[in-house]
């Protein structure tokens, strides 16, 4: 098998640059980062490192200056219907279609192909609302409606309806309280486990990322500074690390929730 | 491989080779103890190109009573996959189902989620009865928002009046430059090819009788007096009315307004008043910009067709026109621009924080400022018919 095969994701010599009258902006410098097959991913950075960035750039919805993007053996971009059924996205603040309710939310991408029936379409959707957590007499409410919390879960659940193998997350406990982080981070580990998916996920949340990553990948310095598991991360020198997990937060999550994992010289 | 045995490009990227395309078409098979064998993949894509869902659903509509599954050979089962099964065993396990343990943990979560919608009660004679009773008290309550914008509005002007100072100006003169002067070429276009087709119009039937030198005083009167201000108000009301509306709106799906009302900013001041007072003064500007472009548009027309130079055009018409028409034109045109910017503000106050709200507010203010011109032009003409004619 080739390298290709095994990983998710491929990023190679990746460069972002962003161009305004009389100003270049280099956002990623020739940066390189594989995701492996099932692993969850973190990727973790200062504000303004392009976190967001190559999120989007995985998806296709922004292109790369320089270097290339592969997506299960695939370029991103060729973004239809059945795109659906590769990529997952959960987005910040959830990207609900407004117009519709939350079944025809969830059921957007199956009944864009066009071809499935009706009832079968609903039940895959009815399947998947509950799947998330959220009760059926929620499916006919609006976005506009729901609480964050709620919005978040319909959002994973359109995001899951064609059994994608790859989902990405953008902040996904951002904004949610800290009972409903949790739970989210449970509802977001359980899926992981039963369907097997391979998570991507940008976050600023230190209890999020230390529950629920196998991979946490580092982004300073315009590139990927380092990957590995919060321990490897958690011991490489560099002053970012050093503020970002060393810090009063991040000492207290890692030891709330990986007693273990903490280095004891720390 | 048949042509229509083909799957889809997409499901194709799915079976990894090409020479598993065909093996990954979803199917069953019957065997003659009434066994079904399940191959393929069951996915929502591959189900979903539609020569496979028509083989496949006509495929679970032959099929005998079965007792005994196998789902063992399927190359890829998901969720929409297991609802089909799920559906067709009407939810309920088969006597016999050979599975690989993830199959059957799909199958069993799909079987524990699977619910039916819930039904929405439909409306009833009651419901169609107090809607129809709502519509009377929502004209009401509709009248009165708008009535109290006008006074927020007058209340505004006065304090302004009073602190003129603390007016709003930087926004007054920013909204006059971008619903002014921004909106100077377009009017002008349609001013100028208006007064063409009008001036070519008149000259046919006016050659007919010989009154030729009277297209002076038919253009004159029209273009001055009625369509100068009725056009350049209606192309402004498409233009800066539904402008104002989703502006506003927009302002509300993302909680500005609200972050202005805790910081006790007056809305009515900073967002109704300058967009009125702009479009009231600049409205009449627009209105005699159109026109004059019109006008300008009949003169060549006419010199074209009936030889009328523009030196006699201009010559004539003040002696066509009493300069009351000009004063009644621009005091019109500003009650037009009042109306229009008053409108679009109401409807972007009015907006729902959702996009379909935006949508029906912004046509529903172009809609409807559309209406008040004409209805406003309307009573104008009625009470100043006196005003304005020679003779």
């Amino acid at each position: 098998m080739n390298p290709a095969d095994q990983n998710a994701v491929e990023i190679r010599g990746l460069w972002t640059v962003f161009k305004s009258p009389g100003r270049e902006q280099v956002v990623h410098r020739d940066l390189d980062l594989s995701i492996r097959r099932g692993e969850v991913l973190s990727l973790v950075g200062g504000s303004g490192t392009g976190k967001t960035v190559l999120l989007r750039q995985i998806l296709g919805l922004e292109k790369p200056t320089r270097g290339e993007v592969t997506v299960l053996g695939a370029q991103p971009g060729e973004l239809s219907a059945a795109g659906a059924a590769k990529v997952g996205m959960l987005f910040q603040r959830g990207a609900l279609f407004s117009a519709f309710n939350v079944l025809d939310n969830i059921a957007f991408a199956l009944r864009e192909l066009k071809t499935l029936p009706e009832d079968l379409i609903r039940d895959a959707a009815m399947v998947r609302l509950q799947m998330v957590g959220l009760a059926p007499e929620h499916a006919h409410k609006m976005p506009s409606a729901l609480s964050g919390g709620m919005i978040k879960r319909v959002a994973l659940a359109r995001a899951l309806i064609m059994d994608a193998p790859l989902l990405l997350l953008d902040e996904p406990t951002a904004g949610l309280d800290p009972e409903g982080a949790d739970e989210f981070c449970d509802l977001l580990r359980k899926l992981h486990q039963d369907l097997g998916l391979t998570v991507v996920m940008v976050t600023h949340d230190l209890d999020t990322l230390f529950e629920l990553s196998t991979r946490i990948a580092v982004l300073a310095d315009q590139k990927v500074i380092v990957t590995g598991d919060a321990k490897e991360v958690m011991a490489f020198r560099h002053p970012f690390i050093q503020k970002y997990f060393l810090g009063g937060r991040g000492q207290r999550a890692a030891l709330a929730l990986h007693p273990d994992r903490v280095d004891s010289r720390f | 491989m048949t042509e229509l045995e083909q799957p889809t490009p997409v499901a194709a990227e799915w079976a990894g080779d090409a020479d598993a395309t065909q093996a990954a078409q979803p199917r069953l098979e019957q065997r003659a103890g009434a066994d079904v064998v399940a191959r393929g993949r069951w996915t929502a894509l591959a189900l979903a190109s539609a020569p496979h869902w028509k083989a496949v659903s006509a495929q679970l509509a032959a099929l005998r009573p079965a007792a005994r599954w196998d789902l063992r050979p399927v190359l890829q089962l998901d969720h929409v996959g297991a609802q089909l099964l799920w559906n067709h065993w009407q939810r309920r396990w088969p006597e016999v189902l050979e599975a690989s343990p993830s199959q059957r943990e799909l199958l069993e979560q799909v079987a524990q989620f699977s619910v039916d919608e819930p039904r929405e009660p439909g409306p009833t004679l009651l419901d169609a009865l107090r809607r129809f009773a709502g519509l009377g008290w929502h004209a009401l309550e509709t009248t009165q928002r708008f009535v109290t914008l006008i006074g927020q509005f007058v209340l505004d002007l006065v304090r302004v009046l009073r602190a003129p100072h603390r007016a709003p100006w930087r926004d007054i003169s920013g909204h006059l430059y971008s619903t002014g002067a921004t909106a100077l070429p377009i009017t002008a276009l349609v001013g100028l090819l208006i007064g063409v087709v009008l001036a070519y119009l008149t000259a046919q039937q006016l050659r007919q009788y010989g009154g030729e030198s009277f297209i002076v005083n038919i253009l004159g009167l029209a273009l001055v007096r009625e369509l100068g201000p009725v056009l350049a108000a209606v192309l402004v009301a498409g233009r800066s009315g539904s402008a104002m509306t989703a502006q506003i709106g927009v302002m509300r799906v993302t909680e500005e307004l609200d972050a202005m009302r805790v910081m006790g900013i007056p809305r009515g001041l900073r967002l109704v008043l300058p967009r009125v007072l702009a479009l009231s003064l600049a409205m009449p500007l627009i209105s005699m910009w159109t026109s004059a472009a019109a006008m300008a548009g009949g003169m060549i027309a006419a010199d074209l067709t009936l030889g009328i130079s523009p030196a006699y055009f201009v010559e004539a018409l003040p002696r066509a026109v009493p300069l009351s028409n000009v004063w009644l034109a621009l005091g019109k045109s500003a009650v037009f621009g009042f109306f229009i910017a008053l409108i679009g503000c109401y409807h972007g106050l009015r907006v729902l924080p959702n996009t379909e709200s935006l949508g029906q507010r912004t046509t529903s203010s172009v809609v409807i400022s559309i209406t008040t011109v004409i209805l406003v032009d309307a009573l104008f003409a009625v009470l100043f018919r006196s005003v304005g004619f020679r003779g």
